[in-house]
């Protein structure tokens, strides 16, 4: 059974609508990335998921269960975590209060939870009383993906995750979101960054003004002359 | 020359009453910059709640004086303390029910809530009226000194006496006290933590699972209880009046801007600025002076920048110069 | 709009049913101080209805204003000027030349220069100027101590002194919005709290300047105001006055009150035809736009700082016009009767209920507020009356409530104001 069923999401922030019918499916274990052009409204749809938004037609289903009608909270109690693009992180408090925060929904022992985030990002346990705030761009790109790891989601989703830090550190966070892929996380994300995205990508949905304009797997999607021609610059 | 006298007049003229005086300001500023960094506003009723706190906390200590009970040597307001913030929490509370949370759930901008804490303080300001008057009250009834003047000059032989009041020391290990739980609370508590997570970043707080209203809740309580007990140690050190606690409200917001809004350590750091600049310029230092310099060197006129009648200008001044070369504050605060 | 004719002819009704079942010099009593509040409640009104701009100093600003008929129209204090003129003069001319170097070096000295001069600069500067003013201020207070003491005015009519009240407060606005406008709304706020602080506490204690606490009396009436006893040693006027059935003295009370209305009610539509003026041209339109969306307005190249402090001037100086005629009304200048309370913080209900943004608004309002804010003063005890009744005479609940009734007063304008704001937020008359 598909994981994650997004299905004919319509609506926007306003009077406009900027999700027309949008579907997006995500199975267990799955990389699936967002790409398209500046304004399609891939960001819009993953808040949409998230219920940061409130949609006028469609529903989401979470492993079977309608979860449309729940506040952003409700849902990551469900096991869905978020990492917004921007301000991501608790500025002024510490590495590890960060990752407790994340946590602050669970109440059982979180340390083994910690203990896994620091091994998948171990500069985080070497800064772990840092604050937050004076980590680089790159680290803290880290620590917002630790931060939603620590609810132990059963699907992350990340907004851009490599908006703005280096082609070398995009390489290591995207090795970074593999490994967690493996764990059997269901990785819902939107890239800028559509070619390499694609690379990693069990599943690629190209949306064009906020409606699926070619879905397919992250390697036929690469191979594509009309994807690459139009969405990948050549 | 003579240090030693000129040593025992700064302590006593300044250094101690600056100390105390500062140490009630950063209470005060404490409450208000919690309240900025969770709420998001400049809470102009501040002065007011602590005047009602004060006076609940008079109105009960009345009470258990008529009971007869007593914890000589200390003032019977600090037994009394703990049913003063009960009351005071309850009374924010409520106000919280009943103005700020309509406003919060709009989103309204920030200004509106400082207008709306305008009418808080009217209705606070005539609900302290009405509980006790507007006469001005003496409520300290423990041991009034811990040195005394005279027996200090007695058994030092010094010219210069030195009195140290029971209320400044209760003042500042109060003080300490108040910062270090305050302190432990908001770093090694959940709530705590998700306060400061709040503060920080309100939405990526909501992602966390963190309950907005608690949050908020929890704040009124705390800065009540703060509020409470700076306005009663600041009653007991000087007296209480409630026109005298609006007046506070310049320097407390001067110190808490001082320290940079909504950052806790500089709202401390803010209020011990705030006053020791204002008792140091207010000071007439002739006497000092007359104890450093040769005999004949004395100065004949006073020794003073600025006659007590303006030491609010003092707080003005310093919060104009901080806004002017520095907004954010000596610490960082949230935001300009 | 049929709703502000039927509201002012209310309030009209209101004053009259005052001036008929109670006195007339009451009634006119309430409407020329409401006047004066409509005119301060107008100036707060452009600050934040036009564009959302907090002044919590009203009262300072106030202040400043009601200085200015004391220097302008009072009679000059012979041999004051002499005295101690060249001193306060050399001392402000000092203080003036030493924040101007400072500012100089904050512009072109480097950042490590700066922060040694610039302090040093201000402490000799006003160590120097303190050099000066010292001694100036003390000959003028030893001259003529009983009743002068201070500089004494220039002898010119009071109707002058209204319109220099008005830049004494823009002079003292543009201090404070150069600094705290274009920080954090909230930052404003606070900033003109100590500014009004600190212009009373001038007023209370620099007696060479308006004699503190000692008060100014005797500020001579605008032309064509009389004196009341003038008016009783006329033989024309006592007569007319019988023939009405008046008694001289009520009668001259009432003329003087009806003039004063006369001249106040002037100013104020003149001030109204210009705010509406102001408010329907282009600049007026900008203002709004800034204060509806500041990042747009921004955005589209408008300096909101400028414009900020602009109207945070213009409203300051409305102010301290209403001071000046308010120190005019009352004939003294008592600087210990400015109130925060009474001057900040009730015109501020003024403008909210009557519906900030519009002009007929603040000024229904301020006329509505200080007609309920007066007559709540004898309705207060009348009520506790009524609910102490059934009390034991004498009991500690009844005396306490009894004396309680007073406070009762800021406590319902308080709820006034909390309740006018969250559920009739645009007030009275809203803005259109």
């Amino acid at each position: 059974m598909t994981f994650l069923v997004a299905e004919n999401m319509t609506g926007g922030y306003g009077a406009v609508d900027i999700l027309h019918g949008c579907t997006l499916r995500v199975e267990k274990g799955q990389i699936v990335v967002i790409v398209g052009p500046n304004g399609a409204g891939k960001s819009t749809a993953m808040k949409a998921v998230f219920g940061m938004l409130k949609l006028r037609g469609g529903h989401v289903m979470l492993d079977g269960e309608d979860i449309s009608a729940l506040s952003p909270q409700a849902r990551v109690a469900k096991g869905m975590a978020f990492v917004p693009q921007t301000s991501n992180v608790f500025p002024s408090m510490s590495v590890e209060e960060n990752l407790e925060m994340g946590a602050f929904l669970r109440r059982d022992n979180v340390a083994a939870t910690m203990e896994q985030v620091y091994a998948l990002f171990p500069i985080l346990k070497e800064k772990r009383r840092q604050a937050a705030g004076e980590l680089s761009g790159g680290q803290r790109q880290q620590v917002a993906v630790g931060r939603a790891l620590m609810t132990e989601p059963k699907l992350l989703m990340l907004d851009e995750p490599t908006a703005g830090v280096s082609p070398i550190v995009m390489d290591e966070l995207f090795d970074r979101i593999i490994e967690v892929a493996r764990t059997g996380i269901s990785i819902l994300m939107v890239e800028q960054n559509a070619r390499q995205a694609l690379n990693i990508a069990n599943m690629g949905y190209v949306l064009v003004q906020g409606s699926n304009r070619y879905t397919d797997t992250g390697e036929a999607l690469l191979a594509d002359p009309d994807v690459r021609r139009t969405f990948l610059g050549g | 020359m003579d240090f030693l006298n000129a040593i025992v007049t700064l302590l006593n003229y300044v250094i101690i009453p600056a100390s105390s005086y500062g140490a009630q300001l950063a209470l005060g500023a404490l409450g208000v910059t919690l309240i900025y960094g969770i709420l998001r506003f400049s809470n102009f009723a501040h002065g007011d709640t602590m005047a009602f706190g004060t006076a609940a906390t008079i109105v009960v200590t009345w009470g258990l004086q008529s009971l007869g009970v007593s914890i000589s040597p200390l003032p019977t307001a600090l037994l009394a303390l703990p049913f003063g913030i009960l009351i005071t929490a309850a009374l924010v509370l409520g106000t919280d029910r009943a103005v700020y949370r309509f406003y919060r759930a709009k989103k309204s901008a920030p200004i509106i809530l400082v207008m709306a804490s305008v009418g808080v303080m009217f209705v606070m300001n005539g609900l302290t009226r009405f509980l006790i008057g507007v006469r001005e009250i003496q409520f300290d009834d423990g041991v009034r000194f811990v040195i005394n003047a005279r027996e200090f000059k007695a058994a030092t032989g010094l010219a210069e006496g030195l009195a140290l009041r029971s209320t400044q020391v209760i003042t500042l290990v109060t003080a300490v006290i108040v910062v270090w739980a305050l302190f432990w609370f908001l770093g090694r508590t959940r709530t705590g933590k998700s306060m400061r997570a709040f503060s920080d970043n309100e939405d990526l707080a909501l992602l966390s699972g963190i309950n907005p209203e608690k949050v908020v809740a929890v704040t009124w309580i705390i800065a009540a209880a703060i509020t409470t007990i700076a306005g009663t140690l600041f009653g007991l050190d000087k007296s209480f009046k409630a026109f005298n606690y609006f007046q506070l409200l310049l320097p407390i917001f001067a110190a808490a801007i001082v320290g940079g809004l909504g950052n806790p350590i500089g709202a401390i750091a803010g209020g011990f600025v705030i006053a020791f600049s204002e008792v140091a310029v207010t000071f007439d230092f002739r006497r000092v002076v007359a104890y450093l310099v040769p005999g004949d060197w004395t100065p004949s006129g006073p020794i003073q920048l600025l006659s007590t009648e303006y030491k609010f200008a003092v707080s003005f001044a310093i919060l104009i110069i901080v806004l002017l070369f520095k907004p954010t504050g000596l610490f960082k605060g949230k935001s300009v | 709009m049929k709703r502000t004719p039927i509201l002012f002819a209310t309030m009209g009704l209101l004053l009259l049913a005052e001036g008929y079942f109670g006195s007339w010099n009451t009634a006119l009593g309430i409407f020329n101080m409401g006047l004066i509040s409509a005119v301060l409640a107008l100036g707060v009104n452009m600050q934040w209805g036009y564009a959302g701009l907090f002044n919590s100093g009203i009262v300072g600003f106030v202040a400043i204003g009601g200085l200015a008929p004391v220097l302008i129209s009072m009679p000059p204090n012979p041999g004051a000027f002499s005295a101690g003129g060249l001193g306060l003069i050399l001392s402000f001319a000092v203080a003036v030349a030493a924040l101007w170097a400072a500012v100089i070096v904050n512009r072109r000295a480097s950042l490590h220069v700066r922060m040694v001069a610039i302090p040093l600069i201000l402490f000799a500067g006003f160590l120097a100027y303190r050099a000066f003013f010292g001694p100036a201020t003390n000959a003028i207070e030893a001259i003529n101590t009983a009743a002068a003491g201070n500089l004494g005015g220039l002898g010119l009519p009071v109707a002058v002194s209204w319109p220099v009240g008005a830049l004494f407060a823009a002079g003292a606005a543009w201090v404070v919005g150069k600094t705290a406008l274009g920080l954090r709304s909230d930052y404003l706020a606070i900033a003109t709290l100590g500014i009004g602080e600190i212009i009373v506490s001038v007023l209370r204690n620099e007696e060479w300047l308006a004699r503190g606490v000692l008060n100014v009396n005797g500020i001579p009436r605008p032309w064509p105001v009389p004196r009341e006893v003038d008016l009783q040693l006329s033989t024309s006027f006592t007569e007319r006055a019988a023939s009405f059935g008046i008694d001289p003295v009520t009668a001259s009370t009432l003329t003087v009150k009806l003039l004063y209305a006369a001249l106040f009610l002037i100013v104020l539509i003149a001030l109204i035809w210009l705010a509406q003026k102001a408010l329907s041209s282009p600049w007026g339109r900008m203002m709004r736009a800034i204060r509806d969306n500041e990042t747009a307005a921004a955005a589209m190249g408008k300096n909101v700082t400028l414009r900020h402090l602009q109207i945070f001037i213009i409203g300051s100086a409305v102010c301290g016009l209403g001071g000046a005629m308010m120190i005019t009304l009352d004939g003294q200048m008592t600087p210990g009767s400015y109130i925060p309370l009474r001057y900040t913080f009730l015109i501020w209900v003024m403008v909210i209920v009557g519906g900030s943004g519009n002009n007929f608004g603040s000024v229904l309002g301020a006329v509505l507020i200080w007609y309920l804010y007066t007559k709540a003063e004898t309705w207060g005890p009348q009520l506790m009356g009524y609910i102490t009744a059934g009390m034991t005479d004498g009991s500690v609940l009844k005396t306490h409530l009894q004396d309680s009734a007073e406070q009762m007063r800021l406590l319902t304008m308080g709820l006034v104001m909390l309740l006018v704001l969250r559920f009739s937020p645009r007030g009275l008359i809203p803005e259109k």
